[in-house]
């Protein structure tokens, strides 16, 4: 038995079905081994159990069994059910099996040397063979230091349990508790024992706001994604991993252009947008930013399908906006081509936003996406989780081949950047800035479009109004600099004349 | 009834025929023959051969002795060696003479 294999090649792997993870894990948990899932309390150790084997039985149609140390099956059976796993029916099913170790109540136990799990170890091996089990999630290690005091035999006794479970080739899930989010891999030094694959929950406390991340600290002899990701736990379905490095710079490019739904801005572009480009639309408050948004949802007029998610003005606003540069947003969503999905950023965490918005993008196939403003959502996480999240949704629509156009409100009424434009500048195929420029004491507005990828572009700064029939823009301000630093200031008509000669 | 009159319902189990398991049983045999004789019921059951039993009665640890009869329900666990431990577990020592005892020490 000395042939050499390739370690990479040498062990499989079994997709968990939990989403996000499999691509993490570049394929799932080491087939037939036992991983150690760590976290805090609160960490959701037990949903990444129950899910592993919930996603087994509904998309592999495997059987499997659970092990409880802590809660009761009862308790489990009552807590997964808001993610809509009816452990009860595939119980009837001979699907799921239960192995309750959880301790008695009231019942008086006298514990002395010598002993070992030999009656757990039994029932483990009689609940897998009778379902033919793969799976296999023990519910928590911890829970078992607690009920037997002698460290050295529960040890013994643990890693006795783990070769069984080899033995009988099933993949299986141990959660052990940890102490502190960044420190020892978990109590009782367990990973010493089930050392070959350890996966890590956390659940951060930053900047007052909670996130939770999972990595895989090691799988040995195999590949995995390394470093932390974001996952989100959703009632009714569960653990939602987002794979976010994981994300591969593979899209396509098209030479297709489509409108921004202006004409003039059509023009200034080049002909208009790139249909798989990420539009960044950067200005002060008022400048006409949502505007933009509604005229380039104003193309569903047109055959496309257009997906808006409001984060700033609530449906009534923006349908009474679009209204006044006569668009019929009511009329658009009976005929199916628009949706409007107005949240506070408030209502949910940065994940639950990012995976809500792909799966509505996902159910509603549009080809044109808009989020007013991006910026908002800056004010419910930390500058990395917001970093990531852009990265993550911009990419989503990049490899749907879908256009999208996103605002970002600049903290200033003249000039300014954010925090979104310094996150999402490189990432984006086009820039449109709006600017106030205050001119001869009177407030008048500059729109440029300082980044155009793949394309030629009008550089001038012009000037643009807003009426009723939306946003025409006019000649480029001739006389006037630092309009784009914030600081516009008008120079005579010799000076002008003087910087053209210079180039003549 | 007095203490000397109840009956006493045993399980023992144990996994396989190991050392330990037949320390266990002779340990407890000797304790029921020599305490309880005449008014005990011992059954031992093998976890291997009978998983599910073991199931039923939540068995993690062997060797493990419950004793079901006379109420409360208690559980030991081990082989059993210490014979001052199980009787008390088995509440055969009453209370005064395990007290008498602590004190001669």
């Amino acid at each position: 038995m000395s042939t050499t294999v390739d370690p990479v090649d040498a062990i499989e792997k079994l997709p968990t079905g939990i989403p996000g993870f499999d691509h993490i894990s570049q394929g799932g948990l080491p087939l037939g081994r036992t991983a150690l899932v760590a976290g805090t309390s609160g960490s959701a150790k037990t949903v990444f159990a129950c899910q592993f084997l919930a996603a087994g039985i509904l998309q592999y149609d495997e059987a499997c069994v659970f092990i409880t140390f802590e809660e009761t099956p009862k308790e489990i059976r009552k807590n997964m059910l808001g993610f809509g796993w009816d452990i009860e029916k595939w119980e009837a099913e001979k699907r799921w099996t239960f192995v309750d170790a959880s301790p008695e109540i009231g019942d008086e136990q006298i514990v002395m040397a010598d002993y070992d799990f030999g009656g757990l170890l039994a029932r483990i091996e009689f609940a897998i063979e009778k379902t033919g089990a793969r799976r296999v999630a023990f519910d928590s290690i911890g829970a078992i230091f607690a009920q037997f005091a002698d460290t050295a035999i529960v040890r013994r006794e643990l890693l006795r349990i783990v070769s069984v479970l080899r033995e009988l080739k099933t993949t299986a899930v141990l959660t052990a508790e940890r102490t502190a989010e960044y420190g020892p891999v978990a109590r009782y030094d367990v990973e010493e024992f089930v050392s070959d694959n350890v996966i890590i929950l956390r659940n951060v406390l930053e900047g007052e706001k909670r996130r939770r991340t999972l990595e895989i600290l090691k799988f040995r002899g195999t590949v995995h994604n390394k470093g932390e990701f974001p996952f989100t736990v959703m009632p009714g379905s569960g653990l939602e991993a987002i794979p976010l490095s994981a994300i591969e710079l593979e899209q396509g490019s098209t030479n297709t252009r489509i409108t921004s739904g202006n004409e003039d801005l059509d023009s200034i572009c080049g002909g208009g947008f790139f249909r798989d480009s990420v539009i960044l639309v950067s200005g002060a408050t008022g400048t006409g930013k949502t505007l933009m948004v509604s005229e380039f949802a104003g193309a569903c007029d047109k055959g496309e399908k257009c997906l808006i998610f409001a984060f700033e003005e609530s449906r009534e606003q923006l349908t009474r906006n679009a209204d006044g540069w006569g668009l019929d947003f009511p009329e658009f969503e009976r005929r199916g081509r628009l949706r409007l999905s107005c949240f506070y950023p408030e209502s949910a965490t940065l994940e639950d936003h990012l995976i809500r918005i792909r799966r509505e993008i996902e159910a509603f196939q549009p080809d044109r996406v808009a989020i007013d403003s991006l910026s908002a959502l800056e004010r419910v996480s930390s500058v990395k989780a917001y970093r990531e999240f852009v990265i993550s949704i911009t990419a989503h629509v990049k490899q749907q081949n879908i256009a999208m156009l996103v605002t970002a409100t600049t903290p200033s009424l003249l000039g300014g950047s954010s925090v979104t434009e310094a996150h999402i500048s490189s990432i984006t195929d086009s820039i449109i800035l709006l600017r106030y420029v205050e001119l001869l004491g009177e407030m008048r507005r500059g729109l440029t479009v300082i980044k155009m990828r793949g394309s030629r572009h009008d550089k001038d700064i012009r000037e643009y109004t807003i009426d009723s029939t939306g946003m025409s823009l006019g000649e480029p301000f001739r006389n006037v600099t630092g309009i784009i630093s914030g600081m516009p200031q008008g120079i005579s008509v010799e000076e002008q004349g003087r910087l053209n000669q210079l180039f003549e | 009834m007095t203490e000397s009159e109840q009956f006493y319902q045993v399980k023992l189990y144990v996994t396989g025929h190991t050392p330990r398991s037949e320390r266990a049983i002779r340990n407890l045999r000797a304790i029921c023959m020599n305490e309880l004789e005449g008014r005990y019921q011992l059954v031992v059951i093998d976890v291997v051969e009978n998983p599910q039993l073991a199931e039923d009665d939540k068995i993690i640890a062997t060797p493990a002795v419950i004793k079901e009869l006379p109420l409360p329900v208690r559980r030991i666990i081990g082989d059993l060696s210490d014979r001052e431990r199980v009787l008390l577990g088995l509440d055969l020592i009453v209370y005064n003479s395990s007290r008498a005892e602590s004190e001669k020490e």
